[in-house]
């Protein structure tokens, strides 16, 4: 190492997964874990997001709240992209059982089965899931 | 071994925090750590010092403020979801603290274990 080369400690980087199961509205749920997302981005972890089950119904296009007088923020997981946010997984399965492609989502996704989305959630450090 | 841990649920609803605090005490026994505990989503009610449970009732504000002080556990609020919440420094509980969602990535990032309670 040369002097001007400063030495830095090994940085600690774990992967984090965080699940999304449920509808987008009905609970809190989604909208606070995509808060969680947004702040651990900032993080230099290795971040992963997945949808399954009703949870997939967040990244569902053409969402419109006005009925129900809750803000739409839908539009919030575009900025997954800029926050470095790659890793995005939704379960080829959960999908199919409620007669949606890939094409209804807001953004580009990864489609995994759900025995491969078994092979990722193993290999994560810390698997946060609401 | 050395454990975070995250409660995502308020004391009356959901069994969650029930079971996160005897999991805390009961990993406490046998030796293990207990850093920090995050409550985040309806778990931040598990702070609220105007709390008032049944006589007969088990009283989880209090518990997990024993707990913590006896164990030097941190336990901290979101304040992110404390606001919205209506908890904040005035009815927080002795012992507990407010701060940001960075604490739950750190927890996760420093603790051998994050384990998650919730519904």
């Amino acid at each position: 190492m040369e002097p001007w080369e400063e030495e830095e400690g090994p940085e600690v980087v774990k992967r984090f997964m965080y699940v999304n199961r449920r509808a987008p509205y009905g609970t809190i749920y989604a909208l606070e874990c995509l808060e969680v997302v947004l702040i651990a981005a900032a993080f230099d972890q290795d971040v992963s997001v997945v949808f399954v089950d009703d949870g997939i119904y967040q990244l569902k296009k053409d969402q419109d709240t006005t009925g129900i007088g809750m803000k739409n923020f839908s539009k919030t997981y575009r900025a997954l992209d800029d926050y470095d946010v790659e890793k995005i997984y939704v379960e080829k399965e959960s999908l199919e059982k409620r007669g949606l492609a890939e094409d209804d989502l807001i953004i580009p996704v990864e489609v995994v089965a759900a025995d491969k989305l078994r092979e990722i959630m193993a290999q994560q450090d810390v698997v946060i899931s609401s | 071994m050395k454990f975070g841990i995250l409660v995502n649920e308020g004391p009356f609803t959901h069994q969650a925090s029930d079971s996160a605090y005897r999991f805390a005490a009961a990993a406490i026994e046998k030796g293990h750590e207990v850093s920090r505990v995050f409550f985040y989503n309806d778990g931040v009610f598990n702070a609220n010092k105007l709390s008032e449970p049944q006589t007969d009732d088990r009283n989880l504000v209090a518990l997990w403020a024993e707990l913590g002080k006896a164990n030097n556990i941190d336990l901290v609020v979101c304040i992110a979801a404390a606001l919205r919440r209506g908890i904040k420094e005035e009815v927080l509980q002795d012992g507990f603290r407010i701060s940001g969602l960075g604490q739950l990535v750190e927890a996760g990032i420093e603790n051998d274990r994050l384990v998650v309670f919730g519904d």
